[in-house]
């Protein structure tokens, strides 16, 4: 048995760089996927703040919120409803992806892999899992509690469907590269939360998920449309809102090309950023 | 045998700054295939810095570097493959147990070893199912030990392995260190602990101020083979005043009051002398008698303080 198995090793080294038997993306993905979905639910953290807050804000907002917004006849709380899936976005693919990896970032965890022969990209591809599988967790049960509870009607035809699926996917990927990307503002581990959930917040007030984004101070409408949270949101009002709304959207339509072309830009512009800051081989502290 | 021809590792002129500090002066290096090579020095002396470039996580600022054959700077996944690395500080592996933590390396590596054989060389295997953040902080060294080897490398880089093991957990360690070297494995150990370094490695080099000031076999570093033994005893009363027998080598005497120091490349010769000279004396025993080689930490502080005299007496401090 043993005799075999450095046999085969010695087979292994003859063939020039040994290259043919490493474990490529895809096994080295898979089990960086098993412990990124492992860790994103075993951890209380991530799975309160990250996943049941949004949650938590629909059932209160959603408790709370009546009326019609000024100049429809859409309920307030539905317009809300639309605007908490963006904030949830948000949330996964931004927040909770950011602060996993300045926590990786801070324990070693990305220095260590980086020792290790596993290519690089199996390391994004876990990230893509996570963020995906909780993006879309997220999704269904806002979708789900928004429907069940407060009577969210579901998107009436086929074309809706296709747009919440789009905006969802452009949204996601936006906001998981301007995580990568921004989690070289973050110094430690122990800020990380500190630095992430104000941003997060922010965009979640200045781009209309709790307030009609049209009752919102010019300024901060111009701010807001900087930022993809506000476009994510105006995407999901087209889906789940009658066309009757778009009177009191800024543009007096749902600007769907517009939005898909700001996630998109979000999305390249994350993703270079992303790949310029990321460091493999930040040194932790300087030593000797 | 062309691969086994190659020397794991050959280093010339190695040097690093960082802004205007210089952390590493031209280091060489040679390590030979399946030994187990120390690198001593006091903190800040550039030792991790060197490791770290030789792991192809640290860019150099100048200078060869070939680590099995290939710059590290290469990063190539076929030369990761082949090296295993225990970094100086302790991993920390978030919600997961300590066989996860393990079979999730095994999988990044062409031959692992089997995680349960890892497991048992570390003595963790009755803490396989615990998570990892629930070890102490020995146990946690052992799991990154475990990380470092679970790919069964040719060449292991092992930064201060023993830090914070308590002393049986230290020698567990030891065993595994000389497992892979009677495999053929070549290791480079970084460490304090001088007495670890003697019972682990056949050749050092010591690194003061980002510079080799002696390298090469344990039991010669800092002319230790040459220098003199010494044999020392105090005069009892029977032996006061009596004139000191002629000594075999060129031996040098010293005399504090009723000690008496001899120094002398042939100790034994020396002994048998003085003990004859003492049976004529009408006694068989020398008191405290001594017999005292340099040991490697005296070896090693007398390097460090005359390489820090000669810094700081020269223009370049």
């Amino acid at each position: 048995m043993t005799a075999t198995r450095s046999a085969e090793r010695t087979a292994a080294a003859a063939v020039p760089g040994g290259q043919a038997r490493l474990p490529g993306l895809w096994r080295a993905g898979a089990a960086r996927s098993s412990v990124e979905l492992k860790a994103f639910f075993r951890n209380k953290q991530s799975l309160v703040f990250t996943l049941m807050f949004p949650v938590l804000l629909l059932l209160i907002f959603g408790s709370i919120f009546s009326g019609t917004v000024k100049g429809t006849q859409t309920d307030v709380k539905q317009v809300f409803m639309a605007g908490i899936i963006a904030a949830g976005v948000m949330s996964t693919a931004f927040s909770g992806l950011a602060i996993s990896i300045a926590l990786e970032r801070d324990s070693g965890m990305i220095r260590r892999i980086g020792l290790t022969p596993m290519p690089k990209s199996a390391y994004f591809a876990g990230k893509l899992v996570r963020v995906v599988v909780t993006t879309v967790l997220e999704t269904v049960l806002l979708i789900g509690i928004a429907v069940v509870l407060f009577h969210l009607p579901m998107p009436s035809t086929g074309q809706r469907w296709l747009t919440l699926g789009w905006d969802l996917g452009l949204g996601t990927v936006a906001c998981a590269l301007a995580a990568i990307a921004y989690t070289a503002l973050i110094p430690n581990g122990r800020s990380a939360a500190a630095v992430v959930t104000p941003v997060f917040m922010a965009l979640q007030f200045i781009s209309g998920v709790f307030f009609p984004f049209n009752e919102l101070p010019r300024w901060m409408q111009s701010t807001a449309a900087l930022f993809p949270v506000k476009w994510m949101a105006q995407g999901f009002r087209s889906v789940f809102l009658p066309d009757s709304f778009t009177v009191v959207e800024p543009a007096g339509h749902w600007e769907l090309s517009r939005i898909a072309l700001v996630l998109a830009v979000w999305a390249v512009a994350g993703g270079i950023l992303a790949a310029m800051t990321f460091r493999w081989k930040s040194p932790k502290g300087q030593t000797s | 045998m062309v691969v086994g021809a190659v020397q794991p590792i050959t280093v010339r002129g190695l040097t690093k700054h960082y802004g205007n500090h210089q952390a590493v002066r031209g280091i060489d290096l040679d390590v030979h295939k399946g030994e187990v090579f120390a690198l001593l020095g006091p903190n800040g002396a550039g030792k991790t810095t060197t490791v770290e470039i030789l792991e192809g996580i640290r860019n150099r600022s100048a200078g060869d570097v070939q680590v099995l054959g290939s710059d590290p700077a290469q990063d190539r996944r076929s030369w990761r493959a082949r090296i295993g690395v225990v970094p100086q500080s302790t991993g920390v592996y978030l919600d997961l147990t300590v066989g996860e933590v393990i079979g999730h390396f095994a999988a990044f590596y062409p031959a692992p070893l089997p995680v349960a054989q890892v497991l048992d060389m570390v003595g963790l295997t009755e803490q396989r199912k615990k998570q990892t953040v629930a070890l102490s902080g020995g146990q946690q060294r052992r799991l990154d030990v475990a990380v470092g080897v679970i790919g069964d490398p040719e060449l292991i880089f092992l930064d201060e392995p023993t830090t914070g093991l308590d002393p049986v957990a230290r020698r567990e360690a030891w065993d595994l260190v000389r497992y892979f070297a009677d495999r053929g494995k070549t290791t480079v150990l970084t460490t304090h602990y001088l007495e670890e370094a003697e019972a682990l490695a056949q050749r050092a080099a010591i690194i003061v101020d980002g510079r080799v000031v002696e390298s090469g076999a344990m039991h010669e570093l800092g002319g230790r083979a040459d220098t003199p033994t010494t044999v020392s005893f105090l005069r009892s009363p029977a032996l006061d005043g009596r004139e000191l027998p002629p000594l075999p080598g060129s031996s040098a005497v010293e005399t504090h009051g009723a000690s008496v120091s001899v120094l002398t490349p042939t100790p034994c010769a020396v002994i048998r002398a003085l003990l004859r000279w003492a049976e004529t004396a009408g006694t068989t025993e020398l008191p405290e008698l001594r017999v005292h080689q340099p040991t490697l930490e005296e070896v090693y502080l007398d390097l460090i303080r005359r390489n820090r005299q000669t810094a700081s007496t020269g223009s370049t401090s």
